[in-house]
């Protein structure tokens, strides 16, 4: 590996890496469960159309749900079995609510489907290669769940010349990227290919953290075996958050990736390295993506390790496992202990994002903290990657001054956790900061909807125009004909107050009508309960629970 | 099986503010055993009497906000305030002094406006500052440094002069007393004499004044400290530090016969104790990186002004204070770049 300039960003946290326990073992391949579930729930809160119904027999491979929308890959079945039913379980959500579910019984035999690989994909244009790893049901494996065929088309406006592969897992505790690539080095190079080739990028930055030795050493075995050279290797320094997408662009590069923009607008596509062996998978060998290495680890759990297991084996079925729970298991999180979250039962299935099963121990992790007032003292400003004042935020955030926090760039916020984790006056600032962003949201859907009331009030009111003209005209035509003197002008007036008694008088029924026309905003009812959960869940969906490696292709849009 | 839920980041914090407040108090040690040394056991007591008066004051006041009280004491934030208020105070002033100014500092000038990171001022220096115009003969009748008079006062005596204003039969107050350097400087120079035949006096000597320059290398020695432990920032005491010694340079190669060499501005009165203890107070201090340079030097700027034509001998409390009031406007002004905003 030769000498890479590496850049810096600002601020960042050395974290205890807590890798050793999971990346030491050897990795597991997870039995196969008694039931497999899949959630239809897409990222943005609606369901997949379910293609099999209770009673069928499907194969291993086999698409059970699915949308046209390019946004919403299919759902393949991970084995074969039969289809039980389709009912609302809890989801590995951090809101905790439950979603429809197809649930598959196995029945052992894990019969596939027939998959035709591409033997020489090089004959393939980049639209037919992008179909295929739509069809395969690929997403982004680090933790967003970004559908993988959309962030490979930056559109033809943009012209990538570099593709970053992500390594570096930066967050305590999780190791699955660092398994994958010390067991399947090929795998993630070939897919970085296909990766190039549809992008028509240059090169390819694949990025390891320097805490990974074995992942490297594979890594360089492999590419010895020649046909990589488009593909360099760096290290990069293992700290928090050097994984979270913007932040490696920046170590990589030393470009920024613009607010509100993503990307492609520089000229780089990042992808995690396990998204690109499963592209590997899905071109070459056509196997859809039905299972990943997930960590399961914490000192909840006898035996911590990597296991590859199937998509939609539930959680309780990994944890067993791996030695089942120790007597000192406290919380479940999934995700790492910075930016994953926690989920109240281990009956939930293994998702494509899922990176890490975190079972802590006894005050292994923090629950609430009691926190004194804000002492001013930056040190979050310090560690945040993203150069943001937290303390501001946090204090306009708190006030309900909306604006102002939107002023010092709330919505730059990444969520990462570290001015959290710094704070001395042990301040949940990330909870505040998603409480602010939803309020944000909810505000701005206010804006809209009054907005949207005040046009059909003005279309409404344009309507009324035009019947009081023609009307007027009517009159005017009458009153001719019976030949009075008045001019078109009175009886146009005395026309309007009638009309203006009449509309007085009865109220209308609905109620943008009422509404004068500067004072519309106070007529739409508040944000209730349901817009607020509404705006939650957005936040949720728009910033990555999972992991730091934002995937998300549409930064949140301007608020004002 | 059922998990208990809360929200991420769920690991425990590195840091709290009892520990920086803490640490804070532990680096002030070389500094109050240079005062020790130099001017007796006296702000010892001193240091007692303001502990007492501010811990009762902060649970009064918290008992009157109807806020728990053993968390708030245990944060060790009012100690921290009557400590850098008694060591900013003359040896043997009088016990209802010091009590008066604590009680002030964490009364008004830290519950009144909301406690715990809410007071716009430094709550010591509210204290000094109110003692100071108050009580101006009582807050300059400093005590002769040891390098000086060669003996200094026991335990016993300074306890007695304090509570019973008595001292030992051979003492008066008036004998005993004696203006700073800085002060001796601003009522000579107003007399129209010059630098050199001031600072030939006794109490020159070193770069700082006898005495006094120990008590300043000892607050240096505890901010280096901090420092190093990353407590505070280099922003502030650096761009403090270096504006006074930068515009004290200036006007000394100026005139030298009226304006002392920068290494006695910077090492006498209470620029070390201002710079690395006092304008670093986190809560009323500016809190960008750039606003604290800028907060630092202009506290700088103004010691030296305040100094140089001001009415006062140091000017290290009103320039704080003075600052404290423009602190969110230089906050406003010096937001960082955001990541991937126009640089
Ligand atoms: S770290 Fe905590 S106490 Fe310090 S400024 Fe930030 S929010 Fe305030
Ligand atoms: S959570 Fe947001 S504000 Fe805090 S350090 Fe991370 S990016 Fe900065």
């Amino acid at each position: 590996m030769s000498l890479f300039k590496l850049w810096n960003f600002h601020g960042g946290l050395h974290l205890d890496g807590h890798k050793q326990e999971s990346c030491k073992a050897p990795l597991a391949v997870a039995r196969l469960p008694e039931r497999l579930l899949f959630p239809l729930q897409q990222r943005n809160g609606e369901d997949s159309k379910p293609v099999v119904a209770p009673g069928d027999r499907v194969l291993k491979g086999q698409v059970i749900a699915c949308d046209d929308h390019p946004f919403y890959p299919p759902i393949h079945a991970s084995s074969s079995g039969i289809v039980r039913k389709i009912e609302d379980l809890p989801l590995p959500h951090p809101s905790g609510l439950t979603g429809s579910c197809i649930v598959i019984e196995t029945d052992g035999e894990d019969a596939a489907m027939d998959f035709a690989g591409i033997e020489d994909y090089r004959q393939c244009s980049p639209d037919e290669l992008r179909r295929r790893i739509y069809e395969a049901g690929i997403v982004g494996l680090g933790g967003a769940a970004f559908p993988t065929s959309v962030k490979v088309a930056p559109g033809s406006d943009r012209k990538v010349d570099t593709l970053i592969l992500n390594g570096a897992e930066c967050e305590p505790y999780i190791t699955c990227d660092d398994s994958l690539l010390s067991h399947y080095p090929n795998h993630v190079l070939e897919g970085a290919k296909i990766l190039l080739q549809i992008l028509k990028a240059e090169r390819c930055l694949l990025a390891v953290e320097d805490d990974m030795p074995d992942a490297l050493a594979a890594l360089e075995k492999a590419k010895q075996r020649g046909g990589f050279e488009a593909i360099q290797l760096v290290r990069v320094p293992a700290i928090y958050p050097t994984g979270g997408e913007k932040q490696l662009i920046s170590v990589l590069t030393g470009r920024e990736v613009p607010t509100r923009g993503i990307p492609a607008d520089i000229g780089i596509v990042c992808q995690n390295v396990g998204t690109a062996a499963a592209v590997y998978n899905a071109v070459v060998h056509g196997t859809p993506l039905i299972s990943r290495i997930v960590t399961v680890t914490g000192r909840g759990v006898k035996q911590p390790q990597n296991v590859l297991a199937r998509i939609g084996t539930p959680f309780a079925d990994l944890i067993q496992q791996c030695g089942g729970y120790t007597n000192e298991a406290e919380r479940l999180v999934l995700g790492g202990p910075m930016m994953g979250f926690d989920v109240p039962t281990d009956n939930l299935p293994l998702t494509k994002s899922a990176n890490c099963i975190l079972v802590a121990g006894r005050n292994e992790l923090i629950g609430e903290k009691r926190s004194l007032p804000c002492i001013r003292c930056g040190a979050c400003a310090e560690v945040c990657p993203v150069n943001l004042l937290p303390q501001q935020l946090y204090w306009y955030g708190r006030s309900d001054q909306i604006e102002r926090a939107l002023d010092y760039n709330l919505f730059d916020c990444i969520e990462c956790g570290s001015c959290d984790v710094v704070c001395p006056s042990h301040i949940p600032l990330v909870q505040h900061f998603r409480a602010t962003k939803g309020k944000a949201i909810a505000k701005r859907r206010e804006r809209e909807k009054a907005d949207h009331a005040r046009l059909r009030f003005e279309s409404r009111q344009a309507r009324k125009e035009q019947e009081k003209r023609e009307r007027a005209e009517a009159a005017k035509r009458k009153k001719e004909n019976l030949g009075t003197g008045k001019s078109p002008e009175i009886i146009e007036a005395i026309e309007r107050a009638k009309l203006r008694r009449a509309e007085k008088s009865a109220p209308s029924s609905e109620g943008a009508a009422q509404i004068d026309g500067d004072k519309q905003e106070t007529v739409v009812p508040p944000a209730g309960a349901e817009t607020r959960r509404e705006s939650a869940k957005v936040v949720h969906t728009e910033t990555p629970p999972g992991g730091p490696e934002s995937e998300a292709q549409a930064v949140p849009s301007e608020i004002d | 099986m059922r998990f208990p839920t809360a929200h991420a980041p769920y690991l425990a914090p590195v840091n709290s503010v009892n520990r920086i407040m803490l640490e804070v108090l532990v680096a002030l040690i070389p500094g109050l055993a240079a005062l020790v040394w130099q001017f007796g056991p006296g702000v010892l007591v001193q240091c007692m009497i303001a502990l007492l008066a501010a811990q009762l004051g902060e649970a009064a006041m918290l008992s009157l906000r109807r806020r728990p009280i053993a968390p708030a004491l245990r944060d060790y934030s009012a100690a921290l305030t009557a400590v850098l208020l008694a060591v900013s105070l003359p040896p043997l002033a009088p016990w209802w002094l010091t009590a008066f100014g604590a009680l002030f500092a964490i009364v008004i000038g830290k519950h009144l406006y909301g406690g715990l990171g809410y007071n716009p001022f430094n709550p010591a220096m509210v204290g000094y500052a109110v003692l100071l115009i108050s009580f101006p003969q009582h807050m300059t009748a400093w005590l002769p440094p040891k390098e000086l008079s060669g003996s200094a006062l026991s335990f016993a005596d300074a306890w007695n002069a304090i509570f019973t204003r008595t001292l030992p039969s051979d003492m008066t107050f008036d004998a005993l007393t004696m203006a700073t350097p800085l002060d001796t400087i601003k009522t000579q120079l107003g007399l129209n004499r010059l630098l050199d035949e001031i600072q030939a006096g006794g109490l020159f000597a070193g770069i700082g004044g006898r005495g006094w320059q120990w008590v300043n290398f000892g607050f240096l020695l505890g901010g280096l400290w901090m420092l190093k432990r990353g407590i505070i920032g280099w922003q502030i005491p650096v761009g403090f530090l270096g504006a006074l010694f930068g515009i004290s340079l200036i006007f000394f190669l100026i005139d030298p016969a009226v304006y002392p060499t920068p290494l006695f501005q910077c090492f006498s009165g209470a620029a070390m104790l201002g710079a690395f203890f006092i304008a670093t107070d986190p809560v009323t201090a500016s809190t960008t990186p750039r606003g604290r340079l800028i907060y630092g030097a202009s506290i700088g700027l103004l010691v030296f002004v305040i100094r140089s034509w001001g009415g006062y001998p140091d000017g290290v409390a009103f320039a704080v204070l003075l600052l404290n009031l423009a602190a969110p406007t230089i906050d406003h002004y010096t937001r960082p770049r955001v990541y991937g905003h126009p640089k």
